[in-house]
């Protein structure tokens, strides 16, 4: 059996971008470089679609078309976010989340 | 001489392959979360997303992985380069990491990492009964425009309403300030 053609190992591939991502949202502190992290956490949410769609899916196109829709989603998200810290950092001349706390009561 | 052989077949040839693979997607997702210059981490960003192009070829779908390197890596890499470029100058001083927050950050990564591992391991993954053979490009144009006809028109709306958005977002302060 071929390590490329086994489910499990594009599972734990997956599994590893997910982890490294969650690391960075958890430990950076600037907002690009946790927008970094996510993109890294949502391709890792693809792997896993095309990899089922590739060895269990009853039709292989479904995953493929799911995969299209997280890209998609993933650049308007992209855009909002990017636009957001473009204003937070007009507003506050950082772009550091631990001095974005104007909403702190 | 037996493994230098294996090599040179076509399997051990698409198995080296498959380990470069890997190994540019891990390496440039560690580059792009550990690097402290924020534009090493777009250029990791880049690399990874180039080897998760290469394991959607793995995967049997050549079409997902040119998307993938034509969105992700032509227009959000690119998007962020430009987010870089207007917000903070990269010259000035970064303050110091906080050592408690990355003990959290890994601990809190490794335990999410080893609890779905484990769920990987255990679980027993079951095939469907019936398998169709169908990888065409035609194929997934029609399930767009039949079966997902809504959810692409949905999904055409968020992204007009998204670049909408963000044109707001980002032209606000400049009225009001001015």
């Amino acid at each position: 059996m071929l390590v490329f053609n086994q489910l499990q190992t594009y599972l734990y591939l997956a599994l590893a971008l997910f982890a490294i991502g969650l690391y960075g949202v958890l430990a950076r502190r600037s907002l690009i470089a946790m927008l970094i992290s996510i993109e890294l956490m949502l391709n890792a949410a693809s792997i896993n679609f095309m990899a089922f769609n590739r060895f269990l899916a009853p039709h292989p196109a479904v995953g493929q078309v799911i995969a299209l829709f997280i890209m998609a989603v993933a650049a308007a998200e992209a855009a909002i976010a990017l636009s957001i810290i473009v204003a937070v950092y007009r507003k506050l001349k950082s772009i550091n989340v631990e001095q974005a706390t104007e909403l702190r009561g | 001489m037996n493994f230098l052989s294996g090599l040179f077949t076509p399997q051990g040839v698409a198995t080296i392959a498959f380990i470069m693979v890997v190994g540019v997607t891990i390496l440039g997702a560690l580059i792009a979360v550990l690097a402290r210059n924020i534009f090493h981490n777009v250029l990791g960003l880049a690399l990874s997303l180039m080897g998760v192009a290469g394991l959607f070829v793995f995967l049997n779908s050549p079409f997902l992985a040119l998307m993938e390197i034509l969105i992700y890596v032509g227009a959000i890499c690119i998007a962020i380069c430009f987010a870089v470029m207007l917000s903070e100058p990269m010259y000035l001083p970064k303050p110091p990491r906080n050592p408690l927050k990355i003990q959290g950050a890994i601990l809190g990564a490794g335990a999410v990492f080893a609890f779905l591992a484990l769920l990987v391991k255990q679980t027993k993954w079951v095939p469907a009964v019936e398998r169709s053979n169908d990888w065409s490009v035609t194929t997934i144009g029609h399930y767009l425009l039949k079966d997902y006809s809504l959810i692409f028109e949905v999904v055409s709306l968020l992204l007009l309403v998204a670049m909408l958005g963000s044109i707001v977002i980002a032209r606000g302060g400049r009225g009001s300030s001015s």
